[in-house]
């Protein structure tokens, strides 16, 4: 779950780590307030979606006055934002961050991740703030500098200090660069973050060591034992079908072509869709129903995939296991009574019971391609498309 | 003898008395899997599947002689429940369930360094099928009759997958010594690694299936390893080849962050490794076929 900018400041402001001065408005006219209440002669006005390179997209505004903070804000407010990674939909800004502006003297790099191949949690950091970490690690590998986290003792003080030393921090800054890269470490394990980025991290012409720009994001697995995170999930800024399936148990992302699928286990989804990928077609989504595929869920399936209207073909591809193929099948059939798909529908079942489950679809009224292969399947979809 | 589990080994189910517990134990029991009893905390001297009802992991250990277990716990508290299992002096901890915070797989890996080589516990998943040793024993969800004996050792990720490989061998007449569902999860118990390296040991294993898919290391390492140390053929199916960018794709672990992570990458690599890639998921069985058929 990713949350704003302005939310992954105010909880590493909680963890002892300096943030500009700021706050968080709706309307022109509280911005103006706002910006007098921050007080200071020059504000960034920064449109709050969950994207990085704001900037670029023209969402962060340098004003010098409350008069252009409030023209700022309304030219920002209810507008899609496009950057390099919202996709050319891009997100729609609800939420404008007023900040004071900050003279930097020195933009610098600090992120925090999960590092599978050690398995903990490695901090990274770059005296090339300002850049994505991929830009860094392509052009100044040699900047960058990593510390591993023991997790069952969590980050230690000399740590902090060799990263802050490594970052040719000034002795008498050592202790805040210190201060602020533990607080980092602590909100990641307390709050069941997986990612914390600060980019950059500043340090200011008055020697303050400040935190510019955040980003985090936490465990969809872990948000049960945090509630006070998971409040902070803004679905306006998520994909409408894709909150409509993780709201109803469904693993689904919605992709680029016009062929849907439905699918139980990840793994075997992402091997049909590379099957239809291959067969010369393009998938619509990724959907994985479950290893179990309950006749809920398969409802619940083709409800979503019908809201997506670049669909022109439905592919099922369901391999039962303990759930039988027959009860799969029931479960389809029930589901189509309910639900008008108005495209070609392509079935394959596999595993157990196959063949009792493929004699109650051919019985059924259901209008229907059967496959019996994964490579059937894809290429039986493919042609229903070009018909 | 199989890798990890025998014909004899003896299997506590914990979260026993739950529906899950209840459901995948009686398919373990049909299947031949030597089920002694399980554990739920509260019902401990209770009988059920007409087996014997612990309250700790400890106590069936001691009363039984358990070496193996399987957790259908929730994910909130499974990382106890592996721990505990760690602690009892289990040998092989199968972790079906999917949703346990990563965070709390680090605790659990972290837990088990207590413990010397000798003494440590095997986990196996979360978020996997678990295990089958066709004729012999189950420890895990899957479809028993999909699997023929044989000397085929399949590691997989994902669960339904590695079903298709099975059944894809099954319908060309090759059989299956082990099969292993190591899982979805960024951060599991056992990796491909492990598991190919127990599988050059084993002499009932001629050749290994690894079935990955996008995100992690995983792959790779084992790939490497293989190129150094491994004598019989590996065979390479990696799944997520349409998988965009920085997207988690169901499995919490499919993610592509890093260079090396995609399915192409990951394809190069294991060729130059010498790993022998089945290229699309429907020849995984014809492809082992191809390669049996060399040997």
């Amino acid at each position: 779950m990713d949350i704003h900018e302005y939310q992954a400041k105010e909880i590493l402001s909680g963890f002892g780590v300096t943030i500009p001065r700021g706050g968080i408005v709706y309307s022109p006219e509280t911005a103006e307030n706002k910006a007098r209440e921050i007080g200071g002669s020059k504000w960034v006005v920064k449109a709050q979606i969950h994207s990085g390179a704001r900037g670029k997209a023209g969402g962060v505004i340098v004003c010098n006055s409350p008069l252009e903070v409030a023209q700022a804000t309304d030219k920002l407010l209810g507008k899609k934002l496009v950057t390099t990674q919202t996709g050319p939909e891009g997100k729609i800004v609800n939420r404008i961050y007023i900040e004071e502006a900050t003279d930097i003297e020195k933009e610098l790099y600090l992120g925090l991740v999960f590092d599978r191949a050690s398995e903990s949690i490695m901090v990274v950091a770059s005296t090339e703030g300002g850049m994505s970490v991929e830009e860094i690690a392509k052009e100044k590998p040699d900047s960058i500098i990593r510390s591993k986290i023991e997790v069952a003792v969590g980050i230690q003080s000399f740590q902090a200090r060799e990263l802050a030393f490594g970052l040719g921090i000034e002795p008498e800054l050592i202790r805040r660069a210190s201060e602020t890269i533990i607080g980092c470490a602590k909100a990641f394990s307390e709050l069941d973050a997986t990612m914390v980025e600060v980019n950059p991290l500043v340090i200011s012409k008055q020697k303050q060591i400040l935190a510019l720009d955040c980003k985090m994001s936490f465990d969809n697995n872990a948000m049960f034992r945090r509630d006070k995170v998971s409040e902070l999930r803004d679905k306006t800024q998520e994909d409408e079908k894709e909150v409509y399936a993780s709201d109803r148990g469904l693993n689904y992302v919605s992709l680029e072509g016009n062929i849907g699928n439905i699918i139980n286990g990840a793994g075997l989804a992402m091997a049909s869709m590379d099957m239809i990928k291959l067969a010369g077609g393009e998938p619509a989504n990724f959907l994985d129903v479950g290893g179990g595929a309950t006749p809920e869920k398969i409802v619940k399936a083709f409800r979503l995939i019908t809201m997506d209207k670049k669909v022109k073909v439905i592919l099922v591809n369901i391999f039962a296991g303990i759930n039988r193929c027959d009860w799969v099948a029931e479960g389809i059939v029930q589901a189509l009574e309910k639900i008008k798909i108005g495209v070609p529908l392509v079935i394959r079942l596999a595993g157990t019971n196959v063949e009792k489950g493929n004699k109650i679809l051919r019985e059924s009224k259901l209008n229907y391609i059967e496959a019996n292969t994964l490579e059937d399947a894809a290429n039986k979809a493919v042609a229903a498309l070009n018909k | 003898m199989a890798i990890i589990i025998e014909k004899n080994t003896k299997i506590l189910i914990q979260g026993f008395t739950g529906k899950m517990g209840t459901f995948h134990a009686e398919e373990m029991i049909k299947y031949g899997s030597n089920v002694v009893g399980g554990v739920t905390p509260g019902k401990g001297g209770q009988k059920h599947l007409d087996r014997p009802v612990f309250n700790t992991v400890k106590d069936a250990v001691q009363q039984t002689g358990a070496t193996a277990s399987i957790l259908f716990v929730p994910p909130a508290f499974a990382a106890d429940s592996a721990m505990e299992a760690a602690d009892a002096g289990i040998k092989t901890c199968v972790a079906i369930v999917d949703g346990i915070p990563s965070h709390d797989m680090i605790k659990i890996k972290r837990y088990m360094k207590r413990y010397s080589r000798n003494e440590k516990m095997t986990l196996v998943g979360p978020n996997c099928a678990g295990i089958i040793s066709p004729g012999k024993s189950m420890l895990g969800i899957m479809p028993g009759h999909i699997y023929k004996e044989g000397r085929v050792g399949i590691i997989s990720r994902s669960g339904t997958l590695g079903y298709e490989a099975a059944e894809q061998m099954k319908n060309l007449g090759i059989g299956v010594s082990t099969s292993v569902g190591i899982g979805g999860d960024p951060i599991n118990g056992s990796s491909f690694r492990d598991i190919i390296e127990k599988f050059e040991k084993d002499d009932e294993t001629d050749v290994i299936l690894m079935i990955g898919e996008i995100g992690g290391p995983q792959e790779v390492a084992a790939g490497e390893f293989a190129k150094e140390n491994m004598k019989k053929p590996v065979i390479g199916y990696i799944a997520g080849l349409t998988a965009p960018k920085g997207r988690v794709m169901g499995h919490a672990g499919a993610i592509v962050s890093a260079y090396g992570e995609s399915a192409i990458e990951k394809v190069e690599i294991l060729k130059d490794c010498g790993v022998i890639i089945s290229k699309n998921p429907s020849v995984m069985g014809d492809t082992v076929k191809s390669v049996l058929k060399k040997m």
